[in-house]
């Protein structure tokens, strides 16, 4: 369909950028990459009065990479992190998981700010912020703050993000040489949002134990989850058949997926263990 | 709201509303109707063109974030009087049967080529996933990406740009 119509503005700088979104009492909205508001907009599921693109905010853009860890701007496009050599090495799962993001085209516009702020519960990049406890820094008309992931997602498409705030940047605890990490997806045609995914990472102690554990996992819920129910059955032992097993039904056990038109939630209880443990295998092989 | 950006290197400045895709206005605005609209949600890839060297879905862009960009359709990428490399490897290949998702199918790519002469299957393979064609079942297609390669085996320096822009 059409899109509904809307107005149009391209501030330059993040207080106008703000003052224009609180000024139409929340039906502004920003607009980044597009590629999921875009849509929205052509099915009508989103009407706002006010569109106010952000491509113009040099606030929002460039990876930077320091000792407190890798901070993306949200105008960063998945395709500037794929381009981004030190990534391997800087956070290798964010690399990892992003080359899952839909297509080659979708890829070249769509941002990571977008995806987060969007929330779709099957989308790579909150499932990796959730997964590494990222800080989401927000401006909004009351000033900046800080949102940890695991606050910011609260449902589907729902976020802690007021009708007035932009986010500014994501960042990502530093990544130390050494870490074990896996990342699985499985979608029925490639590109296609996850019918379930798994990012998994884990440190070793001196006798080769996992410790530090986190488990993420997206398409299972109504938003990107922690399973700590599996963090406790990796933390402290080997990662060895065994406990990739435990940890397998852990995960399945610890979900409660909805029936929907892609899959039943039996196919996707059982899918997420899978995912699980391949990427523990992944983690483990490495 | 007017906005003005360059189209196959000529410079035009258009009146839209700000609800008009980039699509519409390419096809409505400026005649340019190669560039071809399937499902208007960002799934087909069918209106698939190149901006500021970058493959891109016409349809979830917004004519009024196109403001000086540079625009690439599949006009574009046409000659007059010849076909190019990649046009006559679609013909060799019988790459189409009814055409709609072909320009889509050539500015993507195109791009791919100029930036990745030395791609494998798979990587074409990856990259037109993002465009879905009905009729071939898509080992022509791949097989006509492969195949016109040479063309683009010398043409780095034109990748590197097109990357440079970005």
């Amino acid at each position: 369909m059409k899109l509904p119509p809307f107005d149009y503005a391209c501030p330059t700088t993040l207080p106008e950028a703000v003052q224009l979104l609180a000024s139409h009492d929340g039906d502004a909205k920003a607009i980044a990459g597009g590629q999921s508001l875009v849509p929205m907009l052509a099915f009508r599921l989103a009407q706002p009065t006010l569109l106010v693109d952000l491509r113009k905010l040099a606030d929002l853009r460039g990876i930077r990479i320091s000792d407190q860890g890798v901070t993306l701007g949200a105008m960063v496009r998945w395709r500037d992190i794929e381009d981004d050599e030190r990534l391997a090495t800087a956070h290798p799962l964010l690399k990892a998981a992003i080359s899952h993001v839909a297509h080659y085209q979708i890829r070249n516009r769509g941002t990571v700010g977008g995806s987060v702020a969007h929330a779709d519960p099957a989308a790579e990049m909150p499932g990796i912020a959730v997964t590494c406890d990222a800080e989401i820094s927000v401006v909004g008309k009351s000033g900046a703050h800080v949102i940890q992931a695991a606050d910011f997602f609260q449902g589907a498409l729902t976020t802690a993000l007021t009708p007035d705030e932009i986010i500014v940047s994501i960042r990502l605890p530093p990544w130390p040489a050494g870490r074990r990490w896996g990342f699985q997806e499985f979608s029925r045609r490639r590109g296609d949002f996850a019918m379930a995914a798994a990012a998994v990472f884990y440190d070793q102690d001196a006798r080769g134990k996992a410790r530090n554990a986190h488990v993420g996992v997206i398409g299972v819920g109504d938003r990107p989850l922690r399973l700590s129910a599996v963090e406790d059955v990796l933390n402290g032992e080997s990662i060895d058949e065994a406990t990739i097993a435990k940890a397998d039904a852990a995960a399945s056990a610890a979900v409660d997926p909805q029936d929907d038109i892609h899959a039943s939630a039996a196919y996707r209880r059982s899918l997420v263990g899978t995912m699980v443990e391949r990427a523990l295998r992944g983690a483990a092989a490495a | 709201m007017s906005v003005q950006f360059q189209v196959n290197g000529k410079q035009v400045e258009v009146e839209v509303e700000p609800r008009l895709t980039l699509a519409d206005c390419l096809r409505h605005s400026l005649r340019l109707t190669g560039t071809h609209v399937g499902c208007e949600h960002g799934v087909c890839g069918a209106c698939t063109v190149i901006v500021d060297g970058a493959a891109v879905r016409s349809c979830l862009m917004l004519a009024v974030q196109a403001e000086g960009s540079e625009i690439v359709t599949i006009e574009g990428l046409s000659n007059d009087d010849d076909l190019t490399p990649l046009q006559k490897s679609f013909r060799k290949h019988h790459a189409l049967q009814c055409g709609f998702c072909t320009p889509g199918m050539i500015t993507t790519a195109h791009v791919l080529l100029s930036e990745e002469p030395d791609c494998d299957a798979a990587r074409v393979r990856e990259v037109l996933s993002g465009n879905l064609c009905r009729c071939t079942g898509y080992i022509s297609i791949v097989e006509a990406v492969l195949d016109a390669r040479s063309a683009y085996g010398h043409k780095e320096q034109a990748g590197d740009a097109a990357r440079e822009r970005r």
